[in-house]
């Protein structure tokens, strides 16, 4: 979930009207947003790194905002209090509208190389517009705000705002050998080639994170504009000519990405936010993109679109019984202007350009149940008449655990995630003998595989608490994972239950002992046939001569035995151990 | 009982007395001797308040047994004067006598007899005076009557010379009624044994007190771990609404089941490295449900069933990845895909309680696993007030009743919301669960009618857990490293019951 810090009273300002901390975080829970903090730069800087650090840090009050990851019209201070002051009917929501220039429209031109790396690109113009330093400050943080989120991390979206000023068009966006292109990053006095800036900005805390996006391929994506002035290399940095400042008067926007649909909304959203503070309010200048099959597009889209959804089953889906006027009135108080239309039940939804994440019928409900209020609904209990069940495993499950309790045995729940080390080196097996799953990403070696015996997490839990008095005697039913090609994932789960006695002596008595009581809860009487049987045997994990298969009704179910003194060692015990684990699956 | 006349001798004196008696005097006047008092007195104190007795330490004379028969007989000295006829004796012969040696010298000594050496047959010994004073037997029964002090300390101490006399300490006990004086005594028992019963003596004798300060001895017993002893609770609480549980035994789950089911783009976060792990073996699933899988394709990537989709390129491979799913969602989706399979429709409600899987930066509250709570209803017309009116019961269940709801945003409900209740402890609004409508852009592609709605939440076991139990530090609850005393010091799990002060822990 994106966080905006806004200051506090530019907010209040722009809102009208002054809160309480109290009515602010109200107001943000009605909304559907969380007041997450009330701080300051100075107590943001002194937290992370001292009080020294955060003598003279600006104590302007700040609110930290949690935003929902789909509302990209609300992370910046001019989108929140735009959608606050609709939702409170303080203001009208604005029209946004594209106009064509009055001279010469602005044009990109995208060239067949950037098919393969990165082959989207929209464009677009904020004209006259007039920034002060909190405008500008809140531009480049609604950029970065929307880098590294709907843009994930520039992945699918980057973003170049450039002093239109500066530069001549037509623009062309191609892709090049990293050695040839060669500019002035954005803050830095010389030029570089593009190698050469990866280079650099490997030690870049912020740019570094990007660099991955194009690394390894042979072009590397840029815009020039007519005179050979690089605006940007997407989706590392921009040129220092273009840059733009507080002063600057017309801002050339580009975006560029792998993905077509969030690269119009990311510059919708730019547009429509930004656009408030151009002399004519709300207008965006068109550009005109041209794709390398010849076609061309004009941007930004700006498209309103119409959804027409009957009043009762907005009322049918919230459980609220309001007529459709005042359901229109609720949508409208959402940036989403509706009317009755038709029969008198329809409502027409004009959805704006900011809210793309209106996509159906379904989110227009939400908001007419946030703007009615959630908490005004009034709660009911649905009749679904329903039988319950349990899950069968789940059931003997739950009745086994209880019987090993009254039985002397201590319940432990351990990690399904484990290294490798674990499941085989320490049982003195090979990996590729315990048909693991891998993973593939993990973060240290404890998240290398999931386990394919309970035993490992129950000789961890006695090395945790070596210090008890003895004996130990402890279980755990619950799930182990193995490769298995006949189902659809490649894998399964099954039940286990595991126990261990750990005391001064092995105890195979009393693990045996556990085996025949667990076999009389579960109705298997001893014998051969149709009952359960062991078995000299041998493994790994046990002592020479101290292990024994399990049998029940034919089937070999698991183990038992005296535990190797390797495997004693290896998991840092120090005492004799015996141990049990059988599959339950084959009593449910 | 061998103390039993004295003791009862002792206790009925003592009724009688004033104030109190002497051990030593009980034993003299008795005629017992003194340590036979003194073991009544301990075994009449084991049996509590009866007498009370406070330890004295007296010095006193005793005669040695060369006084006291000094004190019988006479001294040496007046046995030999005595045995001396007016003839006289010879010396030899008085030597023989068993005061002989001794008595002789000291009766020379004081004069009372003289030696004759120019007698024919030898020395002859012949008295001096008439008769004596015996001084020495006279002191010795004085101090014999227990009147030592009458003597000079010099007179003392030439008998103890002679050791005819030692100095002795005497521990006597003062005796007293205690609270619960009684003349009839008899030993308290100290716990009843099947032979009381089977005699019925029991009525007729009396028991020792019990220390009820004192612990008790913990029973020797299994333990249920704590967390999953709120897991029974919880799954009691869903079968108690009627709820079935639904299959989560597979930990590993294709992308498609995953995300891709539940609308969620393959562009999200969620699908990120840094947040899922995924499989590198076996890296991808086997099989999926094409025809639906083309469904779901469409929806995502064009739209349809009312919705605009997301309009990006939908990829197949990236369906196919395999990974720990990260939440039981995924056993949800196919719970609801069975269902739209079976026509007609039928009703439902699931729930489920099962570990989940985050590739997540770890902290005191965050593991790479935990276990998720996730309830559904599936029905014609379900409402948002219909959510809200089960979250209501659900979590009066758990003992929370002051809810309020928050518009939210997920992936795959639309109406979105989470649920906060106000703690008490914290004096906030805390949330406690995430809540929602399933988009249609999930379950139509199921195959679900369009006019069903289905209703979901989930929230975590271990946070209310921690709540419950006042457990700051998630590892203190699941894993290898939890303190095993923790689990054997765990109380009953009863979430509607009154929060108690939290858990201590002990040994820790």
């Amino acid at each position: 979930m994106p966080t905006v810090s806004v200051k506090r009273d530019l907010l209040f300002k722009a809102l009208g009207r002054t809160y309480t901390d109290e009515e602010f975080d109200e107001l943000c829970f009605e909304f559907g947003l969380e007041l997450d903090e009330t701080t300051s730069e100075k107590e943001i800087i002194s937290k992370e790194q001292g009080n020294e650090k955060a003598e003279g840090a600006s104590d302007v009050v700040l609110y930290k905002i949690d935003i929902p990851a789909n509302r990209y019209d609300l992370l910046c201070l001019e989108g929140l209090v735009r959608g606050l002051q609709v939702f409170k009917e303080r203001i009208k929501a604005p029209m946004y509208k594209r106009v064509m220039p009055n001279g010469e429209i602005q044009k990109l031109i995208i060239t067949e190389e950037t098919a393969k790396i990165r082959p989207y690109a929209v464009a677009a113009v904020l004209r006259n517009i007039k920034f002060t330093k909190d405008r500008y400050d809140s531009f480049i943080e609604l950029q970065e705000k929307l880098h590294q989120n709907i843009c994930r991390k520039r992945a699918l979206v980057a973003i170049g705002t450039h002093d239109l000023d500066t530069l001549s068009g037509p623009f062309t966006y191609t892709a090049k050998r990293p050695s040839d292109i060669k500019f002035k990053p954005l803050n830095k006095t010389k030029e570089y080639t593009a190698c050469e800036l990866m280079n650099i900005y490997k030690t870049d805390n912020h740019l570094k994170h990007y660099l991955h996006i194009i690394e390894n391929k042979p072009l590397y994506p840029v815009i020039y504009d007519s005179n050979g002035v690089i605006l940007s290399m997407p989706p590392i940095v921009n040129g220092n000519h273009s840059k733009i400042t507080v002063n600057t008067k017309n801002v050339f926007i580009e975006c560029t990405g792998t993905d077509f649909t969030k690269a119009k909304i990311v510059l919708d959203v730019i547009v429509t936010m930004f656009s408030e503070y151009c002399e004519n309010q709300f207008m965006v200048e068109a550009a005109e993109v041209v794709f390398p099959n010849g076609k061309s597009y004009t941007f930004p889209e700006l498209a309103y679109r119409k959804e027409i959804v009957r009043a009762d089953l907005i009322n049918k889906k919230v459980g609220i019984r309001e007529t459709p006027e005042n359901i229109a009135k609720l949508l409208t108080r959402m940036c989403l202007k509706s009317e009755v239309i038709g029969d008198g039940n329809q409502i027409e939804i004009e959805i704006p350009p900011t809210r793309a994440d209106i996509i159906h019928a379904c989110d227009i409900v939400e908001d007419a149940a946030i703007a009615y209020g959630y908490n005004n609904i009034q709660m009911t209990l649905p009749k679904t008449y329903t039988i319950a069940n349990q899950f069968p495993l789940n059931k003997l499950t739950e009745l086994l655990r209880h019987d090993m309790a009254a039985a002397g045995f201590t319940e432990v729940l351990t990690f399904v995630l484990c290294s490798q080390e674990d499941i085989a080196d320490k049982l003195g097996l090979d990996i590729s003998a315990t048909e693991a799953v891998h993973i593939s990403n993990p973060k240290t070696a404890e998240f290398q595989v999931a386990r394919t015996t309970l035993l490992p997490g129950l000789l961890k839990t006695i090395a945790a608490n070596r210090k008890m008095p003895l004996p130990l005697k402890l279980f755990e039913i619950s799930d182990i994972v193995v490769k298995d090609s006949s189902r659809d994932v490649g894998a399964r789960n099954y039940r286990h239950l595991c126990a261990v006695y750990y005391n001064k002596n092995p105890g195979f008595e009393i693990i045996h002992g556990l085996l025949d009581r667990i076999m009389q809860l579960l109705n298997v009487p001893p014998g051969e046939k149709g009952g359960y049987v062991i078995k000299a045997s041998e493994g790994p994990a046990f002592f020479p001569g101290r292990c024994a298969e399990i049998f029940a009704r034919g089937q070999s179910i698991g183990k038992l035995g005296v535990l190797h003194p390797d495997v004693i060692t290896k998991f840092e015990l120090t005492m004799p151990c015996s141990s049990l684990e059988i599959n339950i699956e084959p009593f449910l | 009982m061998a103390d039993g006349p004295v003791a009862e001798v002792l206790l009925r004196q003592l009724e009688a007395a004033d104030g109190g008696l002497d051990s030593a005097d009980l034993a003299a006047k008795l005629g017992v001797d003194h340590q036979a008092v003194v073991g009544a007195v301990k075994s009449l104190q084991a049996l509590g308040e009866i007498i009370e007795a406070e330890l004295r330490s007296t010095k006193r004379w005793e005669l040695t047994a060369e006084g006291e028969e000094m004190a019988r007989e006479g001294s040496h000295e007046a046995r030999v004067f005595r045995s001396i006829p007016q003839e006289g004796l010879a010396q030899s012969e008085l030597m023989q006598l068993p005061s002989g040696k001794v008595g002789f010298s000291k009766a020379m000594s004081n004069k009372w007899i003289r030696v004759d050496k120019s007698a024919a047959d030898g020395p002859r010994v012949f008295r001096v005076v008439d008769s004596v004073e015996d001084e020495v037997q006279r002191r010795l029964q004085l101090v014999q009557g227990g009147q030592a002090e009458k003597l000079a300390e010099k007179e003392r101490s030439e008998l103890r010379k002679r050791k005819l006399l030692t100095e002795v300490t005497l521990k006597t006990y003062w005796v007293s009624k205690g609270s619960a004086f009684s003349t009839s005594i008899s030993k308290q028992e100290t716990d009843l044994s099947p032979e009381m019963i089977s005699s019925g003596s029991w009525r007729d004798r009396p028991f020792k007190p019990y220390n009820f300060l004192a612990h008790g001895v913990l029973p020797d017993s299994g333990h249920l771990h704590p967390l999953l002893k709120v897991r029974t609770q919880f799954r009691q609480i869903f079968l108690e609404m009627g709820f079935t549980e639904m299959p989560t035994d597979n930990f590993i789950e294709s992308s498609f089941w995953n995300f891709d089911a539940l609308f969620q783009p393959q562009q999200h976060p969620a699908r990120d490295q840094h947040d899922t792990f995924f499989l590198r073996d076996p890296a991808e699933a086997l099989q999926l449900p094409m025809d639906y899988v083309h469904r779901v394709k469409r929806t995502h990537s064009q739209g349809g069933y009312g919705s605009q989709g997301y309009k990006y390129a939908w990829k197949l491979e990236e369906a196919r990845k395999n990974l720990l799913r990260t939440h039981t969602t995924s056993a949800s989706a196919r719970a609801l895909y069975r269902l739209a399979q079976k026509k007609p429709f039928t009703p439902a409600k699931y729930f489920s309680i099962d570990r989940v899987f985050r590739n997540e930066t770890l902290d005191a509250t965050h593991l790479a696993e935990f276990h998720q709570i996730e309830g559904v209803v599936a029905d014609h017309g379900l409402t948002l007030g219909h959510l809200m009116g089960i979250l209501r019961e659900f979590f009066t269940k758990l003992g929370i009743t002051q809810l309020r709801f928050k518009p939210a945003y997920n992936p795959y409900t639309e109406p979105s919301m989470e649920v906060f209740s106000y703690h008490q402890g914290l004096k906030k609004w805390v949330e406690v669960g995430n809540s929602g409508l399933f988009r249609p852009e999930m379950l139509l592609p199921m195959g679900l009618p369009e006019n069903v709605s289905v209703i979901a939440w989930g929230l975590s076991l271990e946070r209310p857990t921690m709540i419950k139990y006042g457990i700051n530090n998630i590892r203190e609850l699941v894993g290898h490293k939890v303190n095993l005393q923790m689990v054997y010091d765990g109380p009953l799990c009863r979430l509607d019951a009154e929060p108690g002060p939290p858990q201590t822990q002990g040994a820790a």
